[in-house]
């Protein structure tokens, strides 16, 4: 099913939770809702549902608009953070509460209640209430309550937060893997940067209420259209500098405390004579070599695969993902090469990206 | 040096454990002690209530009859228990308490929902309107209900089981001034309930009242059980309101009927007084032992959950 959000608002009196948000996803696409808390990620996927009534804007389900279809008629699953299981109820009534609730005849029920079990890995838990299950199990129920009426658009808020990490892991693929399978349009809210990039085909980035970016992963990762943006997805988080560019001898160059660096034209040309702005560069992407910027080990933190290290160029603090058999130590004078082909640049006042648009 | 000095520390250690030992133990009997003094006044009493109605008199503690020897057994204090007036009396009662538990349960349960999860205009200061009636007594509206029951009394149909001096009236009134506080509290438990449940339902596929049945009141279970007991309690042991507005013993309830055995004109002692008294305690009292535990939910505004 095609969902197309058009001009979406939700305010309560000077509260805007949601503002204009404008967006399209097609069939059988898995789109994510990211941004930090208090973003109106949740407002928007409520308002899909059909929980909240939006005060401005359209929603419209393959074509048809449904801002005041009850959420019972909208044919939507939806699989909440705190798993929202009935607890005077047991697994096969909760996943099967749907059903009754079609009145479809006890035996299809049992049928399809019993199918979308065995998927979930839970059919031997049917009898348990709520209560008696772990974490996991929970969410597994919960997620087979959502699927069990087959819907056409599965909603899903923060599934994962309550979860222990490793759990975590698992449940993100398994995810993944059964949207891929059923071919079921999914929209999944999330803070975690992580969770974003690798279960969604496009990612929605919200802030404050407002759509910041709409584009796949690698998108966003590699071509960030704002600041926000390019500080938020990436872990470790990207460094920004403050440089100006400058034409000289020919070549573009990146002037700044302690930093002079030769980039790259086409990156170049779109920053030049710009004054002060923001330089953007990944911690994967700066690298200790022979020469090239000086800079100050202030802190290692060995993550096991890379060295997260913490260097001062003159008074600035970056960070940088090292491989850990170089055997750097806090303290040490070295040299730092900048991959200045992955250089992203961004006006400071308009916090737009000068290189795409 | 070192092992003398280990051995003083040692040994004040031990000292003060002990004087710290003695105090517990005394610290522990003392609540005891305070506890059963208190508890004393209210036992005797209760236990002079037993002895009183199988005696013809009583000294003290101790059964005499009517002479002043020592063994005055009877059971003609339980003679009343043969006439009908008893029965009706306790009839009464039982409909009052009846009818409060399913008349406070039923629009307790509704509003205190609504109130929690509609958004209305006036919703607030409804709010605020249930916790000041909360604060009225009985007494300063006697005068008022009295009026308002006599205007029931003119309408048709209903008026002649809900006026003045009918039991139907005197279960109204108990009803309406029992509500804010079953207001209140239904309110509170519904507060205690995560909105993700209803919402789930609702996606689920569920209509508002379904939810609200089948999903809602469940969770509240103990809450409704605690005020289900707390109505019937009150409307069984109700006095004032069934004594202003009832007039002769065929609309009595127990405690009314009670009353007009202790007065001046009575013609009967203290002894029946006390057996009638133990009669209409009774059944509140297997009542209350067996759903104690639901009662004491009533603070607690208890929820068990897998969420």
């Amino acid at each position: 099913m095609k969902v197309e959000l058009i001009d979406l608002t939700k305010q309560w009196g000077t509260v805007v939770g949601a503002d204009s948000i404008n967006l399209d996803i097609e069939d059988g696409e898995f789109v994510a809702f990211l941004g930090p808390s208090g973003c109106g990620k949740t407002t928007t996927l409520l308002m899909t549902a059909g929980i909240y009534k939006p005060t401005r804007g359209e929603i419209r389900f393959d074509g048809r608009i449904v801002n005041h279809v009850p959420p019972k008629d909208r044919n939507i699953g939806m699989v909440f953070q705190s798993y929202a299981l009935y607890p005077h109820m047991s697994v096969f009534q909760n996943i099967s509460y749907p059903l009754k609730l079609k009145r479809t005849p006890m035996e299809a029920m049992r049928k399809q209640t019993q199918r979308v079990a065995n998927l979930m890995g839970i059919d031997q838990l049917m009898d348990r209430k709520p209560a008696q299950l772990s974490g996991g199990q929970q969410q597994r129920v919960a997620l087979g309550r959502a699927l069990v009426k087959e819907p056409q658009l599965l909603l899903f808020d923060e599934p994962l937060s309550n979860l222990d990490a490793r759990l975590r892991l698992s449940m993100r693929s398994e995810i993944k893997r059964l949207q891929f399978e059923l071919e079921i349009t999914s929209i999944y809210v999330t803070h975690d940067q992580v969770e974003a990039m690798t279960m969604a085909d496009r990612i929605a980035v919200m802030k404050d209420g407002k759509l910041q970016a709409y584009a796949p992963p690698d998108d966003l990762y590699n071509k960030p259209r704002t600041l926000f943006v390019a500080g938020f997805v990436g872990n470790p988080p990207m460094n920004f500098l403050n440089v100006e560019i400058v034409r000289e001898n020919g070549m573009y160059q990146a002037h700044g405390k302690g930093i002079n660096l030769v980039v790259p034209a086409e990156r170049g040309e779109k920053a030049v004579g710009k004054g002060q702005i923001l330089m953007g560069i990944r911690p994967e992407d700066v690298t200790i070599a022979g020469d090239g910027v000086s800079g100050e080990i202030y802190v290692v933190e060995p993550l096991g695969r890379d060295d997260l290290i913490d260097v001062k160029i003159a008074d600035v603090e970056i960070h940088m993902l090292v491989d850990p058999t170089l055997g750097v130590k806090m303290g040490d004078n070295v040299r730092l090469k900048f991959n200045t082909n992955k250089v992203q640049f961004f006006d400071p006042e308009t916090e737009q990206s000068l290189l795409w648009d | 040096m070192t092992t003398t000095t280990l051995q003083r520390q040692q040994e004040t250690t031990f000292e003060t454990e002990r004087a710290y030992g003695a105090r517990r133990v005394l610290g522990g009997i003392i609540p005891y002690i305070l506890l059963t003094i208190s508890i004393i006044p209210i036992v005797v009493g209760y236990l002079w209530v037993i002895i009183a109605t199988f005696s013809i008199r009583t000294r003290g503690l101790l059964p005499v009859d009517a002479t002043g020897n020592i063994g005055g057994f009877t059971l003609q204090n339980w003679s009343f228990l043969g006439d009908a007036e008893i029965w009706r009396a306790t009839l009464n009662t039982f409909l009052v308490a009846i009818g409060m538990v399913i008349g406070v349960g039923f629009v307790s349960t509704l509003t205190g929902y609504a109130l929690s999860r509609m958004n209305f205009p006036g919703r607030k200061a409804f709010l605020g309107m249930t916790l000041i009636l909360h604060a009225f007594r009985p007494e300063l509206l006697l005068i008022a209900i009295f009026h308002v029951l006599l205007f029931i009394a003119g309408v048709p149909l209903i008026g002649r089981g809900f006026g003045f001096n009918t039991v139907g009236g005197v279960a109204v009134v108990m009803i309406s001034l029992e509500l804010p506080l079953g207001i209140w509290l239904m309110k509170g438990f519904f507060d205690n309930i995560p909105w993700d449940i209803e919402r789930a339902a609702l996606i689920d596929g569920a209509s508002r009242f379904r939810v609200w049945w089948e999903i809602i009141i469940p969770q509240i279970r103990p809450g409704i059980a605690a005020l289900a007991i707390f109505s019937f309690i009150t409307g069984w042991n109700a006095y004032l309101i069934p004594f202003t507005f009832t007039l002769g013993s065929k609309v009595a309830t127990l405690p009314v009927f009670l009353n007009r055995f202790s007065g001046d004109t009575s013609l009967h002692g203290w002894n029946q007084v006390a057996a009638i008294g133990l009669f209409q305690l009774i059944p509140v009292l297997i009542f209350f032992i067996f759903t104690q535990e639901a009662l004491l939910n009533i603070y607690s505004g208890g929820t068990k959950g897998g969420t």
